[in-house]
């Protein structure tokens, strides 16, 4: 179990990474998630005083009672997810001194996010070496839709936690190791709560919604949408068939994130893509979004 | 259920912060804005304290109100939520305060 992750199973328990090789069998490791330990902050305050009631009779002595009854106060002032932060800003560090631009990829479940990076490497992947970290509860079968379009993957299974952390990225950017200069895909957990909470150390966050969700999908979900330097609307191929006001949906966008970066695109066709493709290769986070 | 995930860091934390004793108390601060609810983590606190030295500490939560200021005509408010309008008509106002999450203090024997 994960340091600031109470939700994936019994203590003790692991997630799994399997790197997923060209020759198809993946290698099997326990995520021992032996985080780093952050140095307690906190300075001890001297015992406090022994309350008594009024009149009440003063029947030993202080000195005489052994310390550690006593109750004392300890200050710590230290952040309930710093531990995560740490680790993330360590993972920040080493992506950056190998100029690796690895981004957060978040979603609901089924917005899109597998089809859009099967589409992205086939289109980008001439040209920068890409790799790719997936994250899903159970099963490798993202990671092998993303291995067939020759990307390197590692596939992370958070059993029941319900979002990827900084310290299972830590292990599966061991495991990767991805090239300098590459472009890394992280494709969290499907979630549209948990995963805006915990920061990877990613360079970019990335959020995508679907015509097949609400418009109102920003203004239910503000931290998501607020934490995000880039947000696709997938799925355009579909408005045809569907009641999905886009100018509503960019305009509730807005409510929560006004500098975000708005794309409206179809994984499936292609459409609006170029965009996407322009960004990337730009690393374009000049508009940096409100953590 | 991340709250599952704050109230076992908090466990986690001060185990490490305070290495000895019995916790008998844990002060903590959550903001209006931070995305967690006060009373979900009381909720899981006590099922992640239980078999450590923080089992039967009492949580006291301090609630931490929002406060943001517009972009536009740098007034102050109380936010209530993250989607805020400013009174000039700014629908988006930068988050000042509100966002904690943090231990602030622990009682120990």
């Amino acid at each position: 179990m994960c340091a600031t992750c109470g939700c994936s199973g019994s203590p003790g328990e692991a997630s799994t990474l399997l790197l997923l090789h060209d020759h198809g069998h993946p290698h099997e490791h326990g995520h021992a998630h032996d985080h780093a330990h952050g140095e307690a902050h906190g300075h001890v305050h001297a015992p406090h005083g022994h309350a008594h009631e009024h009149g009440e009779a003063h029947g030993h002595t202080h000195d005489e009672a052994p310390p550690s009854t006593h109750a004392r106060t300890v200050q710590l002032e230290q952040e309930i997810l710093g531990k995560n932060r740490l680790i993330a800003e360590r993972n920040r560090g080493w992506l950056q001194g190998r100029n690796v631009f690895a981004v957060n990829l978040m979603s609901s479940p089924g917005s899109g996010k597998t089809t859009l990076l099967e589409r992205t490497v086939r289109h980008l992947g001439k040209s920068v070496a890409i790799a790719v970290i997936e994250g899903d509860q159970e099963t490798r079968l993202d990671a092998e839709r993303i291995r067939s379009t020759g990307a390197r993957v590692v596939q992370i299974n958070t059993g029941t936690g319900c979002h990827l952390d900084a310290e299972m990225l830590r292990h599966a950017l061991l495991e990767l190791t991805p090239a300098i200069g590459s472009l890394l895909f992280v494709e969290n957990v499907g979630n549209l709560v948990c995963p805006a909470l915990f920061d990877l150390g990613e360079g970019a966050r990335a959020v995508l919604a679907s015509t097949t969700e609400g418009e109102d999908k920003p203004l239910k979900y503000p931290h998501m949408f607020r934490a995000a330097d880039v947000i696709l609307l997938n799925k355009v191929d579909l408005l045809p068939h569907l009641h999905f006001d886009v100018d509503r949906f960019i305009a509730h966008v807005r409510l929560v994130n006004p500098s975000a970066n708005v794309l409206s695109v179809s994984a499936t066709t292609g459409e609006g893509l170029e965009a996407w493709y322009r960004w990337l290769t730009a690393r374009d986070v000049s508009a940096r979004a409100d953590r | 259920m991340h709250e599952l995930a704050i109230s076992q860091g908090i466990v986690e934390s001060v185990c490490e912060a305070v290495p000895e004793g019995k916790v008998l108390a844990v002060t903590i601060e959550i903001g209006a804005l931070s995305g967690v609810v006060s009373d979900s983590v009381r909720f899981c606190f006590d099922a992640c304290a239980r078999g450590t030295r923080l089992e039967g500490a009492r949580l006291d939560v301090v609630d931490v109100p929002g406060l943001g200021r517009c972009g536009s005509c740098r007034r102050e408010m109380a936010m209530a939520e993250l989607v805020g309008r400013c009174a000039c008509g700014n629908p988006f106002l930068e988050v000042l305060r509100g966002r904690e999450l943090r231990i602030r203090s622990v009682e120990v024997t």
